[in-house]
């Protein structure tokens, strides 16, 4: 009974929201992360194991590829045919059907865009007012469950998490905004793509993930020493490897991103 | 003199034209890979420069019947394909990771000298391209695996093969060679509970494994898929040990093995051995003659996983008898201990060792009840009227499945009614073990026209429980 309720009440929420903002569906909200911290799984000598992120704004959804289709219309430096192998790899994009027409086989228009490099992404925050998130602020964002505010204490969480990055990735991509939206307000966190962010490279596993923390860490950690503050923060693990393999020109087929922006200063309007 | 220069130019050109052509002569040979259980090709070829294109891809698969899981792979397969070089090879190796992965990827050979076996040179984003290479200094049979953070469980998900490198002469020819690897899964359902089975960290790091497998999956050998010998043959199995944490007492039932090149080294140093250990991460070569026909069953001899977690696989051996290696059953005689009469049908089976699908229990169950019913009941399940009672459409089966698995058990003396007609007769108790007897009640009460559940054999040793204690 509770559920068909919860589901009306949805229901209602989200025609409500088409009615007044048809934006706030495609994700182009903003929400407000209050200041906090989270335990990260890796982190540099000397750090504390709780990491202190102040707040911030962020998309609610990763950027769609209708949304990034507005953003090449406008520019088109960042078209495909313009595509300078410097920026982006011979991916990019390569998913659109053509250079003006973001739709293709594997994809919905709602999905998050994906086949972008990281300087496409910084860009197309810049020119939305906004920049990419940092690692902290996604990780901090990201440890959130959906409904208290460390997920990892909340029962079904990690394995949920585990499972989407155990699963190969679907023939088609889903479309953003369809699971339930997490402590902070914010969708598709885990379980639907990887996500850019600023400083990907700034903590750098080795690919030799036996050595990390271990003695030989200076030798290949680009930030200095790190070591794992949780051993078994395994999807932590995977993104943290993930962002290693990548370089700035990548682009991946499941690899997306979402903007942020700071609270002052950022001419946003937190309402918009 | 303007001519003279132009000749100079062509002369120059036709030079590097053949030096170009030289280089491309030099193009490394590109490796040829073999998926398990075939072997590949024994190497006769003197040390060079060669090419490996490995690609890493995460496929949905079969774990067992009923049940699937998410495999990260080397090759699309559980465990990788096996790469043949020789010792002195310069390895050029391409680790693709395909577009549709979702993990970077990376590879460990235990074969490569320096950091990481190459793990820290190949970490690779999907749809992407790593290049390093090596010279193999050692002969030997190595494992390689994935080492990408969080390693156990890019392991735990399939992604290990064996690469041998061959000594340069290669080794003694032998009739047969076959690649096998073991290797366990932690699921988060029970071993053959159906369906997607997720990976479960937990069970991984408890290192309690649901499944202990040869080639990927329960019976990824066994049956149709087993591999052949002839009696006289000379076999050589590559065995590895993927883990990732459990360590395999390797043993082939019905064999010696003639020949053991303990952990893989390339050194045969021990004779007629019974079994042998493979380290997690670790290899052997074993080698024997097969000798007489029949089927050989390739077991991890720590027993409870062949029994209950799937480390079965066989070798069928083909040809004639030799009834002095082997004899066969010769004589079956009843022993008495304390005299006095028959008091059960001496037909002990042995338990079935792979889980069954429901089609093969029902063709079990037919196969049991043609050798232990048909007798009495007749193929037709029809019985004889007023000496033996029917199966097929009986009401006195159906209303009581289990009554019927007590009757199989304990036998049955006295009158009863069935479908209207009276018997009174007695039916001796059957030697059949728990999975048997539900197998074959499974088949009579779904057979001419009777239709029900099939019995599990932990159900049929409850009913088994309970009449004892009466």
């Amino acid at each position: 009974m509770k559920l068909i309720w919860g589901k009306l009440f949805a229901l209602i929420g989200v025609l409500t929201a088409l009615v007044i903002n048809p934006q706030s569906v495609s994700g182009r909200e903003l929400i407000k992360i209050p200041p906090g911290s989270y335990q990260s799984a890796y982190r540099n000598e000397g750090d504390p194991v709780q990491v202190q992120v102040d707040g911030f704004l962020m998309d609610a959804l990763p950027v769609t590829n209708d949304q990034f289709f507005n953003f090449v219309k406008d520019d088109q430096r960042w078209r495909r045919s313009a595509r300078n192998d410097l920026l982006a790899d011979s991916h990019y994009l390569s998913h659109w059907k053509g250079d003006l027409d973001p739709a293709g086989p594997n994809h919905y228009l709602d999905s998050p865009v994906t086949n972008v490099s990281w300087f496409a992404a910084v860009e197309y925050c810049r020119s939305r007012g906004k920049r990419l998130p940092t690692i902290n602020e996604w990780e901090y964002a990201a440890s959130a469950g959906l409904t208290m505010l460390e997920g990892s204490g909340e029962l079904g969480f990690n394995q949920y998490v585990l499972e989407w990055y155990s699963r190969p990735a679907p023939p088609v991509l889903p479309a953003v905004g369809n699971s339930a939206r997490n402590f902070f307000g914010i969708g598709d966190m885990h379980g639907l793509i990887w996500e850019w962010v600023l400083d990907f490279n700034s903590i750098l596993v080795s690919g030799e993930s036996r050595g990390d923390g271990g003695l030989e860490r200076e030798l290949f950690c680009g930030a200095g020493a790190i070591r794992s503050a949780n051993v078994n923060d395994y999807p932590a693990f995977m993104r943290f490897g993930l962002r290693s393999s990548l370089q700035a020109r990548y682009t991946v087929n499941n690899l997306g991103f979402r903007c942020a922006a700071d609270l002052l200063g950022s001419g946003i309007n937190e309402n918009d | 003199m303007k001519n003279y220069l132009k000749r100079i130019l062509l002369l120059t050109g036709v030079l590097l034209f053949i030096f170009d052509a030289g280089v491309l002569a030099e193009q490394p040979l590109q490796v040829p890979l073999a998926y398990a259980p075939d072997a590949g090709k024994a190497l006769t070829r003197s040390p060079g420069k060669v090419r490996v294109d490995l690609e890493t891809k995460e496929v949905t698969g079969r774990l067992a019947d009923g049940v699937e899981y998410n495999f990260w792979t080397f090759g699309g397969t559980v465990p990788g394909p096996i790469i043949r070089i020789v010792e002195g090879d310069e390895v050029e190796f391409h680790l693709n990771n395909h577009p549709s992965s979702k993990m970077p990827h990376n590879i460990d050979l235990h074969a490569v000298t320096g950091p990481g076996g190459g793990a820290a040179a190949s970490l690779t984003a999907p749809g992407h391209t790593s290049t390093f290479s090596f010279k193999a200094l050692s002969a030997g049979l190595y494992v390689y695996h994935c080492a990408t953070a969080p390693v156990g469980m890019h392991i735990a998900n399939g992604m290990y093969g064996l690469i041998l490198v061959e000594p340069e002469g290669g080794l003694p020819p032998v009739d047969r060679e076959f690649y096998v690897v073991q290797s366990d899964f932690y699921t988060k359902g029970k071993y053959g509970q159906e369906g997607l089975q997720p990976f479960s960290m937990e069970k991984a790091i408890d290192e309690h494994a649901d499944y202990v497998v040869f080639n990927g999956s329960v019976g990824a050998m066994v049956g149709d898929n087993a591999v052949r010998a002839k009696v006289g043959e000379t076999v050589r199995l590559f065995i590895g040990n993927g883990g990732p944490n459990l360590v395999s007492s390797f043993h082939v039932i019905g064999e010696i093995f003639d020949t053991v090149y303990t952990e893989g080294g390339i050194l045969p140093n021990q004779k007629n051995v019974q079994s042998t250990l493979i380290p997690a991460g670790g290899s052997a070569i074993v080698e024997f003659k097969v000798e007489v026909p029949g089927t050989l069953i390739l077991v991890d001899h720590s027993i409870f996983r062949a029994f209950n977690k799937g480390a079965i696989a066989m070798i069928k051996v083909e040809g004639e008898d030799n009834s002095t290696v082997y004899s066969g059953k010769q004589a079956d005689t009843i022993y008495l201990p304390e005299g006095g009469a028959i008091q059960e049908v001496l037909v002990a089976s042995e338990e079935s060792l792979t889980p069954m699908s429901h089609q093969e229990r029902l063709s079990r169950g037919q196969r049991l009840y043609e050798q232990n019913c048909a007798a009495c009941h007749q193929m037709e399940g029809q019985g004889i009227v007023g000496v033996f009672p029917p199966l097929a459409s009986s009401d006195y089966l159906m209303e009581d499945l289990e009554r019927a698995i007590g009757i199989v058990i304990n036998g049955l003396e006295g009158e009863i009614i069935v479908n209207g007609e009276r018997y009174n007769n007695i039916m001796p108790s059957q030697r059949l073990n728990d999975s048997d007897i539900a197998n074959v009640i499974g088949y009579i009460s779904n057979a001419w026209g009777n239709e029900s559940r099939l019995y599990s054999a932990p159900e049929v040793a409850t009913i088994r429980a309970s009449l004892k204690s009466h």
